[in-house]
C-alpha cells in the first residue's frame, strides 16, 4: 500500500460495533434506525444498504434494533468483549462463552 | 460496510448528515395537553388524556415505539394488590409499601389502587399479560383459571432483604402468599402503547427533546402554558402551547459516571435519561424534593456484569446459586423459597466473603439452571429474563451461542467483579413535589413516573401516567390557553443554539466527564460542608468557563450538549440540597462527617428546593405530608370509573 492510500484516521472509539449486519439479508428498511432510542445509526446514503453505525459509543445494549428487525439474520448482536458472559457444562466442566 | 470508519475508508469521505438541517426554524403546535417524555409514563398519560376527548401532543427524544427505560420490556408488574389472586387489601398494602422513610405515599396509593385496572387496559391494547398459549402449565404461581402468573416477588413482605422468618418450617406456603406481583410479557407493551396513541389521534413528535417550559408572561413560578423543544435530527425549534403539561422524563442517571468511550453504558438506563424534565421544571420555579438523596450504582452497563449490563448474571433470578464445586450458597435468589428476597443480609454477605477467603466456597459461582424443573427453568429463562427489558437480547445471544440451561450452569459475577466504588453513584429519590392530582407546585404542570420524587418501577410509571393524564385533562377542560412570552422564546433560542455557532472548543463528552468527576470528589462517600462548597465551586467554574466553549457539529450532538447542561444544573441542585441537610441519613444514602448522628428525629423531614427570582429556596415537608392515603385517594377520585369502558 502506498503512503498516499493510507488515510490518517483517529483511534476508533470502542466498542465500535454493537451489531453486525448481513448485507445479503438486510434490505435497508431502516426499521432498526427508527427503533433505536439513541440514534446509534443513520440510514445508508445508498438505498437498500444496511444502516451506518454512527454513535456506537452511545449504545446502551438494549437489543431493540435486533429484536425488532423484520428480516431474521439481517442484524446480529455483537457483545463487546468485556461483556460476554460465561457458562459451564455441569457434567463435563467445559467452559462456554457468548 | 457497517461502521462509520468502513464508510470513510471505502468512500474516501464521511457520509453527509442524512436529515435536513433547520436550526432556528420554528414549528408551533397548539394542543390541550402536552406530554414531555414518551416512555411508559408518558404514553399512558397521553392515552388517558386523549380518552377524555382532548387534543394531545406527545414529545419523545427517541422513537416512542421502544423508547424509555421500559421500552425493551418488563417482566414484573409490581404491586397489583387489586388483582383477583391477591391476598392483601390494596389500601393496607399501600400503607405497607409506604412504611419506610421518604417514600411517595401518593404515587404508591395510586399504584396499589389502579395498577390492576392499568394492566387490564394494557391487555386490551394488545399487551400480553397471561399465559394464553399454556407455555407454563404447572409453573408455581400460575393460576389455571385466569392464566395469570404470580411472581415470587414480595411473597410475604415487600423488602428486598429476606423475611426474618425465612427458613422456619412452613415458611411462605402457596396458600398464604401475598400474590401482589404478576409476571408479564412486557416486550409487547411499548409498541402497543404507541399504536394506541396513534389510534386515539395523539400527535407524536418523535426525536424531539424538551428544552424548557413556557410560563405565563415568562415569569418564574407562573402557570405553565407549554414548552419548547429541539428536533434532534433537524435542529428545528418546536413551540408547544398547551393548557396543561405533563412531565414524564427520567432522572440524570449518569451524573456521577462518565466513561468517555462507553458513555451509553455508564448507568443502568440509556443515555436519554438525562433529567431534562427535572431541570425544565426547576427553571420554571417548580419545587423539587429529596434532591440530596443518592445511591451507589449496582448495575451499570459495561461497568458491572449484571443482567442489564449485558453479560447475563445468575443472581436474583429464582435459580439456586452454587459455588464452583456445586455447593449451595446461602444467597437469596428472588424465588419461592425466600419469598422473593433479592439481597443477602450484610451478615450473610460477610459470611460468604469469609468463606471464599478460607476456601469454604470456591469462585466462580453459578446459577444451577440444570437443577430446576423444566417448567420453572423456562419460566425464569424465557419469561422472567426474556421479557425483562434489555435482557431479551442477552438470552437470545446465549441461546445462539449454544447455551443450554438443562445442561449448563450460568456463571455469576457476584464477588468476582467486586463491589461498586462508593464514588459510582446516581441520583436517588429526587424529583418533583406532587399533590393528590399529581400536580407539581406550579399551575398547569403535572408529573408522572420518574420525574416525581421517590418514584418506583415500570407499573408505577404506567399507573401514575394514566392518573396524571386524567387529572391534567380535568384541569385543561376548564381553562384557556395562556399567553406565550416572545421574549422567553427568544432567550431560549439564543441559549440552545449557542453551541452550533461554534466549531471548536469543548465537546459534550468532556463536559459530562468533568461534571461526573466533580460529583465523585465532592458528593460521594465523604461528605462535609467544605467538600460540598468546593463541589459547587467546581461546577460553577465549569459553567462559567467551559459551557461558553461548548460546540456541537450536528443536531444530535447539540441534543447531547443540552442534556449535559441540564446535568450540570442537576448536579448543582444536588449540592445545594446537600448543604441544606445538616444531618446524616441512612435511607437517603447521605452520611455526613460533620453531622455524624444518623437520622436524628429533628431531621426526619423532606427537604424541598426551588428557584424564586433565580435564587434557591430551601423548605421542608413533614414525613407523610400527603395525609391519610386511603381517605385522600377516595376524596380526590370519587369520579374514578375503573377500567376504561369506551372504544
Ligand atoms: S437490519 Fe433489519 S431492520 Fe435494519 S435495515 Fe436491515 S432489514 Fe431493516
Ligand atoms: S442495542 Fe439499543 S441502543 Fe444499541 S443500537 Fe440497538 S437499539 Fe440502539
Amino acid at each position: 500500500m502506498s503512503q498516499k492510500e493510507l488515510m490518517a484516521i483517529p483511534n476508533v472509539t470502542t466498542p465500535n460495533q454493537p451489531v453486525l449486519f448481513d448485507p445479503e439479508i438486510c434490505n435497508g428498511c431502516n426499521h432498526c434506525v427508527e427503533v433505536c432510542q439513541i440514534d446509534v445509526y443513520i440510514p445508508n446514503p445508498e438505498k437498500g444498504k444496511p444502516p451506518i453505525i454512527l454513535h456506537p459509543d452511545e449504545c446502551w445494549y438494549c437489543g431493540c434494533c435486533v429484536n425488532d428487525c423484520p428480516r431474521p439474520g439481517a442484524i446480529k448482536f455483537n457483545w463487546p468483549l468485556q461483556s460476554r458472559g460465561y457458562w459451564k457444562n455441569k457434567e463435563t466442566g467445559e467452559i462456554g462463552q457468548v | 460496510m457497517t461502521t462509520w470508519h468502513d464508510y470513510l475508508k471505502e468512500e474516501g469521505q464521511p457520509p453527509s448528515w442524512p436529515y435536513p438541517v433547520r436550526y432556528g426554524e420554528e414549528q408551533e403546535i397548539e394542543v390541550d395537553i402536552l406530554v414531555v417524555g414518551g416512555g411508559i409514563a408518558g404514553c399512558w398519560a397521553a392515552i388517558s388524556a386523549a380518552r377524555h376527548g382532548l387534543k394531545v401532543a406527545l414529545v419523545e427524544k427517541g422513537d416512542t415505539i421502544r423508547s424509555g427505560a421500559g421500552g425493551p420490556g418488563c417482566d414484573h408488574w409490581c404491586c397489583v394488590p387489586a388483582n383477583p389472586h391477591s391476598r392483601v387489601n390494596p389500601d393496607d398494602w399501600a400503607l405497607h409499601m409506604a412504611d419506610r422513610p421518604y417514600p411517595n405515599g401518593i404515587g404508591i396509593q395510586i399504584q396499589c389502587r389502579e395498577d390492576y385496572d392499568t394492566l387490564l387496559e394494557m391487555e386490551r391494547m394488545g399487551g400480553k399479560i397471561r399465559d394464553t398459549d399454556d407455555d407454563y402449565l404447572g409453573a408455581e404461581g400460575r393460576y389455571d383459571d385466569t392464566k395469570l402468573m404470580i411472581s415470587p416477588r414480595y411473597g410475604t413482605i415487600h423488602s428486598y432483604l429476606p423475611d426474618p422468618d425465612m427458613g422456619k418450617p412452613g415458611f411462605n406456603p402457596p396458600e398464604e402468599r401475598n400474590n401482589v406481583v404478576i409476571r408479564v410479557w412486557g416486550s409487547t407493551f411499548k409498541p402497543a402503547l404507541k399504536r394506541e396513541c396513534k389510534r386515539l389521534g395523539v400527535q407524536i413528535f418523535d426525536r424531539v427533546m424538551g428544552t424548557s417550559l413556557l410560563t405565563e408572561k415568562g415569569v418564574q413560578g407562573g402557570r405553565v402554558i407549554g414548552a419548547t423543544g429541539l428536533n434532534n435530527r433537524t435542529g428545528e425549534f418546536m413551540i408547544f402551547k398547551s393548557k396543561a403539561t405533563i412531565l414524564s422524563t427520567a432522572g440524570g442517571g449518569s451524573l456521577w459516571m462518565m466513561n468517555s468511550e462507553l458513555c451509553g453504558m455508564s448507568s443502568m438506563m440509556s443515555r436519554t435519561s438525562s433529567g431534562d424534565g427535572h431541570i425544565m421544571a426547576w427553571k420554571a420555579g417548580a419545587e423539587l424534593v429529596n434532591m440530596e438523596a443518592t445511591g451507589i450504582i449496582g448495575i451499570a452497563t459495561g461497568m458491572k456484569h449484571k443482567w442489564y449490563s449485558g453479560g447475563g448474571d445468575a443472581s436474583y433470578e429464582n435459580v439456586p446459586l452454587v459455588d464452583a464445586n456445586g455447593k449451595r450458597l446461602p444467597l437469596p435468589i428472588q424465588g419461592w423459597e425466600d419469598a422473593g428476597a433479592m439481597v443477602p443480609t450484610p451478615e450473610t454477605q460477610a459470611k460468604i466473603r469469609e468463606g471464599i477467603l478460607k476456601g469454604e466456597y470456591e469462585l466462580p459461582f453459578y446459577g444451577n439452571f440444570p437443577a430446576m424443573s423444566d417448567v420453572e427453568r423456562r419460566a425464569t429463562w424465557n419469561l422472567m429474563l426474556g421479557e425483562e427489558s434489555t435482557t431479551k437480547i442477552i438470552i437470545d445471544t446465549f441461546n445462539q451461542a449454544g447455551y443450554d440451561g438443562s445442561r449448563d450452569l450460568l456463571q455469576s459475577y457476584k464477588f468476582l467483579e467486586g463491589e461498586s466504588m462508593p464514588q459510582w453513584r446516581q441520583p436517588g429519590m429526587g424529583g418533583l413535589l406532587v399533590d393528590w392530582n399529581l400536580k407539581s407546585s406550579l399551575d398547569g404542570l403535572y408529573v408522572a413516573g420518574m420525574t416525581m420524587f421517590s418514584s418506583e418501577d415500570h407499573s408505577y410509571c404506567a399507573a401514575t401516567g394514566r392518573y396524571a393524564g386524567r387529572k391534567a385533562a380535568a384541569y385543561a377542560g376548564e381553562i384557556n390557553h395562556g399567553k406565550v412570552s416572545r421574549d422567553q422564546i427568544e432567550k431560549e433560542k439564543a441559549r440552545i443554539y449557542a453551541p452550533v455557532k461554534r466549531n471548536h472548543g469543548i465537546e459534550w463528552k468532556e463536559l459530562h466527564a468533568g461534571i461526573a468527576r466533580a460529583m465523585q470528589y465532592y458528593a460521594s462517600e465523604f461528605r462535609t460542608e467544605r467538600l460540598f462548597k468546593m463541589g459547587l465551586g467546581a461546577l460553577e467554574k465549569i459553567e462559567k468557563e467551559s459551557v461558553p466553549m461548548l460546540y456541537a457539529l450536528d443536531p444530535h450532538k447539540l441534543m447531547r450538549t443540552l442534556e449535559d447542561i441540564h446535568m450540570l444544573e442537576h448536579a448543582k441542585i444536588i449540592l445545594q440540597a446537600s448543604l441544606a441537610r445538616k444531618a446524616s441519613s441512612m435511607p437517603l444514602g447521605f452520611q455526613r462527617i460533620d453531622y455524624p448522628e444518623m437520622d436524628p428525629p429533628e431531621w426526619s423531614k423532606f427537604s424541598t428546593i426551588k428557584l424564586e427570582n433565580n435564587e434557591s429556596k430551601i423548605g421542608h415537608k413533614p414525613q407523610e405530608f400527603w395525609g391519610n392515603m386511603k381517605e385522600e385517594y377516595e376524596k380526590n377520585n370519587s369520579d374514578y370509573e375503573g377500567v376504561y369502558k369506551g372504544e
